[in-house]
């Protein structure tokens, strides 16, 4: 593995009941990377992230992490699903989840200095005591985040993270993400808006008939 | 209304009524919660139905002490059901009903080609509607049901965190290492001992009830999972406390009075979350 490689995937084979989507997938995601996921629906980007998060085992093939990170240290920012969005929860009670990979049965002291601080991050502080069944749908997706940064040390997958957002709100998330990524996070994240993705990403990797990884720019002339 | 009160608590059974009543109380409320917002509702109904088949089969094989069957048979069913959430061809709510419905006609089948009395109706009537069975109490009952239900709320306690995590997202936390199968497994077992529990309250038709009305009552009011939790606890043990008085006093059958007096307290909660605008 290469000095400030993070992710490491060689070989990969991903499938679905029998169905091979994607076969013979390498890349490797180094540290600070951002990476576009893109491709049509049905192409596997979902199943390639679960299988990244290690949810569920690939065909054949692995996926290997940087020494010293394993699946604890990274971040998640699923999509939302139906029982969330009627769920009465106060956005402390989401954020502070965040840190439930602790082999503990209570949070600590320092747990909650983590939420807190990534409260802030996402200025979502005058939401705290909020239930998040009465917040946007932004708002929503940044209780998320805030919840996924809670976790993540290094890493920050996200599944499409503006689904479902206006344009302001979208554009609005993209750079909050975008600061992450300045901060030092590596992002991988799944998209359909390919322009958005052109204007942020610093790696595209592109699922389907054709199957393409690398810089932007490369995906750019690729097209030509 | 005190001295006729005074009269029936000067019974043991009456007492021991009372003190199981509100433990289970408590317990199912404890849980739904969680179970309404997995969308796992009917699973009270479900569970308690394979609870009347297994307590057939126990009847039938004439077991002195039918717990030694029914709790063991009825958390493999529970097992089972909460399982059906990943990846089987039969999905959660069709799995719920179609275990729910065999288990009553086997169970309905085997007391009438065996019957054990000869008032099967009655029988039936009982272990459905929970009737009288409250009233017939031993004191090994009693401390069986104190014992399980402490249980289930130190477990609950301590599992709290992870309770909610499992609940509110899933994915996110098998994602982070959460070993969200086994706590899966940990709220189908408890659901299934306190449905066992409150069959002897209720009776197995009625104990969705106890279930989901303190929780869908408290989510009229409150926005925090913890304060939807206690609330409901707090609903539940109301309700059932107000129900064992009406009926004692009004001698109407138990289990149905506890359940109106759910009914009638999310009314209340109903009309309350309207007028403050949370509804």
């Amino acid at each position: 593995m290469e000095n400030n490689a993070e992710l490491l995937v060689k070989n990969l084979c991903l499938g679905f009941e029998g169905d091979i989507l994607v076969e013979n997938l390498n890349f490797q995601v180094n540290s600070g990377d951002y990476l576009c996921i893109i491709g049509e629906n049905g192409a596997g980007k979902t199943t390639l992230m679960r299988t990244i998060l290690k949810l569920i085992s690939p065909v054949s093939g692995t996926v290997e992490y940087a020494e010293g990170t394993n699946s604890t240290d990274i971040g998640y920012l699923p999509q939302q699903t139906n029982v969330q969005r009627d769920f009465p929860a106060s956005v402390w009670e989401i954020v502070l989840s965040g840190c439930q990979n602790t082999g503990r049965f209570f949070y600590s002291a320092a747990h909650k200095q983590i939420a807190e601080k990534n409260i802030r991050r996402m200025g979502i502080e005058d939401l705290k005591y909020r239930s998040y069944r009465e917040l946007s749908g932004g708002q929503q997706q940044r209780v998320l985040l805030a919840r996924a940064l809670c976790a993540a040390k290094k890493i920050l997958l996200l599944d499409e993270p503006v689904a479902g957002l206006d344009p302001k709100v979208t554009a609005e998330m993209y750079e909050l993400i975008k600061r992450l990524n300045r901060e030092g996070i590596t992002i991988i994240m799944i998209s359909h808006d390919v322009e958005a993705t052109l204007t942020y990403a610093s790696h595209i990797l592109h699922l389907g008939e054709r199957i393409f990884y690398g810089t932007k720019e490369e995906y750019l002339c690729s097209k030509h | 209304m005190f001295e006729t009160l005074s009269l029936y608590f000067s019974h043991p059974f009456v007492r021991y009524a009372m003190i199981v009543s509100v433990l289970i109380a408590l317990c199912s409320a404890l849980l739904g919660v969680t179970l309404v917002l997995k969308r796992f509702s009917f699973i009270g109904d479900g569970l308690s139905h394979v609870a009347f088949g297994v307590m057939a089969v126990a009847a039938v094989l004439n077991l002195t002490n039918n717990m030694i069957l029914v709790l063991p048979g009825t958390v493999l069913c529970a097992v089972l059901l909460l399982r059906t959430g990943a990846n089987t061809s039969i999905k959660g709510d069709a799995a719920i009903a179609m275990i729910s419905v065999a288990a009553l006609a086997v169970g309905y089948l085997l007391m009438n080609l065996f019957p054990v009395s000869n008032n099967i109706s009655g029988d039936v009537c009982s272990t459905l509607f929970g009737s009288t069975s409250i009233l017939t109490l031993t004191k090994t009952d009693v401390r069986l049901c104190a014992v399980l239900s402490v249980i289930v709320v130190v477990l609950f306690i301590l599992f709290y965190n992870k309770i909610f995590a499992v609940t509110f997202d899933e994915n996110f936390a098998k994602a982070v290492g959460t070993k969200a199968d086994r706590y899966n497994l940990l709220i189908a077992v408890m659901i299934a001992v306190i449905i066992v529990l409150a069959m002897n309250l209720v009776g197995s038709l009625l104990i969705s009830a106890l279930v989901i009305f303190p929780a869908l009552a408290s989510m009229r009011l409150f926005r925090s999972f913890l304060s939807v939790t206690i609330c409901s606890v707090i609903f539940s043990v109301v309700c059932a406390t107000l129900g064992i008085l009406i009926s004692i006093l009004a001698g109407t059958p138990v289990g149905s009075t506890i359940v109106i007096a759910d009914m009638a307290g999310f009314f209340i909660f109903y009309v309350a979350g309207k007028a403050a605008g949370r509804g």
